[in-house]
């Protein structure tokens, strides 16, 4: 049985409904995150689960226990918030301590509770510090540890990380990653940073417009996006129009240039238009490229991002990107210069509205 | 030129406000004739009802503050977290007390409250006392809402409340262990206030007929001569020290917030 089930969950503010049917079942132990744009109902459904806002309609039980007559204090949850929420009248001991003295727990186990939190975060050195003596990513970890000391069934982070800056953020959440596993704890971490999402949930809930498009592994959601909105959102990826020229071989035209799909086209006939993707790093213009297809454009652009060199070219009406791992010798290849861009047919994903 | 003029009316706003002070204080030191001397505060001091009343409106003022704190905070409160749609009709009644005079209110009072009517306060000393220190709290509730509210503006209480709740912690638990500590400066402000016009008020404890420090000061000042320069200028002293205290939690406030 699924430790949290969340049955045709609806929210409505007022006549806009934010949350449409949502359902999922997550596992004991599991890290799931819920990956979208502002607005698309993702937090609402994290503040359903917390207690503070009421469904519209459904149910939400953990363990088996319905959650639908407890209070948010009621709950055994745990909370990390974007902005960090440390009482700031506490130093980083008592605000781990809050959740356990409420609790009522005797002294001795509050005190190595702490102890234990504080070992986990790193910063046992820090206890008498108060939050406005300490970094954003230091609160955020005190923050993550008083959220774990009452030992709570559900952590649920609300976007932890986009208020830190770019390196704290991934080495907070490698560290937040590296703890939910050693203490098994199910968590729900919502984001709309969809690298934080690939690099440390066990599964995605890619949210558009109040319900989920998609849920799978990172790897299903990056690599067979199921709707056109998933495969815009995750990663970088090239939409391009084809023309069905036979539909039984998957015999399909990009501009003028053939090419054969290994996926099914479903129920397209001959002649109907249909979306395809390619990721730009799935295929290459080196003369020992490897690949069962090619396709061939003037390139139009070309741009130095780093560690790759992202460069387009125009395929009949589309444009499609890909691209080079940077080395000093690389000679990026001219704009209006021809070239062959290789691949594998299953690169190619049919894209379904 | 222009900064000319902005100094002569601001040595005008100050010999305006200081000289009069400056000629009481001179005043309340020539009790003995000839020489400076500190005769009138020490008859001043001395006065058994100076110390009973001084002591009456003390007691007044504190059980007003402790009041004022356990009906403001929780409303502001309350207020700022669900009922944010109310607020300029809360900021309105709490500034009601401004241009209603307190003479009204007592008339009021007296007329809600006698003897004869369904809740006789002022049947009794405990009752008049509990009565006076309603009046006292509302005449303070302008002040102490500011106050409390402003405090309430610099944290973020929805986020606070809500990591609270996660944890556990009942409206009680949120109210008295994260809330009020986090407002405290700004409750000081209010209650340094508060103190400061409950000591000096007259009209509510004249007409309630009970012994403040108000009544007496006026009391003194229609039979005497110099003492009552005296206690003017301990009573500014008094005022004052409040406005200073207030100046310096405020300021130990902004040194405990500043980040690293």
């Amino acid at each position: 049985m699924s430790f949290l089930t969340l049955t045709s969950i609806q929210k409505s503010f007022g006549p806009v409904q934010v949350v449409k049917d949502f359902n999922m079942s997550i596992e004991k132990g599991e890290f799931i995150s819920f990956l979208g744009p502002s607005g698309c109902g993702k937090t609402t459904i994290l503040r359903m689960i917390a207690g503070f806002e009421t469904p519209s309609g459904g149910a939400i039980a953990i363990d088996g226990k319905s959650q639908a007559n407890l209070r948010p204090n009621q709950r055994n949850i745990g909370m990390v918030f974007q902005a960090y929420a440390l009482f700031p009248n506490m130093n980083v001991a008592e605000n781990v301590a809050f959740g356990l003295k409420v609790a009522g727990r005797p002294k001795a186990e509050i005190d190595a509770r702490v102890k234990e939190m504080l070992g986990l975060i790193k910063l046992d050195h820090l206890a008498d510090r108060y939050p406005y003596q300490m970094s954003g990513g230091q609160q955020q970890r005190v923050a993550l540890a008083r959220a774990l000391a009452p030992k709570p069934q559900v952590l649920l982070l609300d976007e932890p990380l986009s208020a830190l800056d770019a390196k704290i953020r991934v080495s907070l959440r490698e560290e937040i990653r590296m703890i939910q596993q050693q203490l098994g704890i199910t968590t729900v971490f919502v984001t709309h940073d969809q690298e934080e999402a690939l690099s440390i949930s066990d599964r995605i809930v890619v949210m558009n417009a109040g319900k989920a498009d998609q849920i799978g592994t990172p790897a299903d959601i990056y690599n067979r996006p199921a709707t056109r909105f998933v495969a815009g959102f995750v990663g970088t990826l090239n939409l391009v129009e084809a023309k069905v020229v036979d539909a039984a071989t998957n015999r399909v035209t990009i501009g003028d240039q053939g090419v054969t799909l290994r996926e099914s086209l479903g129920n397209a006939k001959a002649g109907d238009t249909i979306s395809l993707a390619l990721r730009p790093e799935a295929g290459s213009i080196a003369a020992d490229a490897k690949g069962d297809t090619a396709l061939s454009g003037e390139v139009v652009s070309s741009n130095f991002l780093g560690s790759v060199i992202r460069t387009r070219m125009k395929v009949g009406g589309s444009v499609i990107s890909f691209d080079m791992f940077n080395s000093p010798g690389l000679v990026p290849p001219a704009v209006g210069e021809t070239v062959t861009l290789r691949f594998t047919a299953s690169d190619l994903l049919v894209i379904h509205d | 030129m222009k900064k000319l003029w902005a100094w002569g009316a601001l040595l005008f706003g100050l010999l305006y406000f200081i000289l009069p002070l400056l000629g009481m204080t001179n005043f309340s030191l020539k009790m003995r004739r000839g020489v400076y001397s500190l005769d009138a505060y020490a008859v001043v001091l001395g006065d058994p009802r100076f110390q009973e009343t001084f002591t009456y409106s003390v007691m007044m003022a504190l059980a007003t503050i402790a009041f004022g704190v356990l009906l403001v905070v929780p409303t502001a409160y309350w207020v700022r977290l669900k009922l944010p749609g109310l607020r300029p009709y809360v900021e309105f009644i709490t500034l009601l007390p401004l241009v209603i005079p307190a003479i009204v209110i007592v008339f009021g009072y007296i007329r809600l409250y006698n003897t004869s009517s369904w809740l006789p306060l002022t049947g009794s000393i405990t009752g008049t006392n509990i009565l006076l220190m309603f009046g006292y709290s509302m005449l303070a509730l302008p002040y102490m809402y500011r106050a409390v509210d402003t405090g309430l503006r610099s944290i973020d209480i929805a986020t606070l409340t809500e990591a609270a709740q996660s944890l556990g912690a009942g409206w009680m638990t949120i109210l008295a262990r994260i809330i009020l500590p986090n407002v405290l400066v700004a409750v000081l402000s209010g209650a340094f206030l508060t103190f400061a016009i409950v000591i000096g008020e007259f009209t509510m404890a004249a007409l309630l007929n009970r012994p403040a420090f108000g009544p007496y000061m006026q009391l003194l000042g229609a039979n005497r001569a110099y003492e009552p320069a005296a206690l003017a200028v301990m009573s500014f002293a008094l005022t004052w020290g409040c406005l200073g205290l207030i100046q310096l939690v405020s300021r130990f406030q902004k040194g405990a917030q500043s980040p690293v």
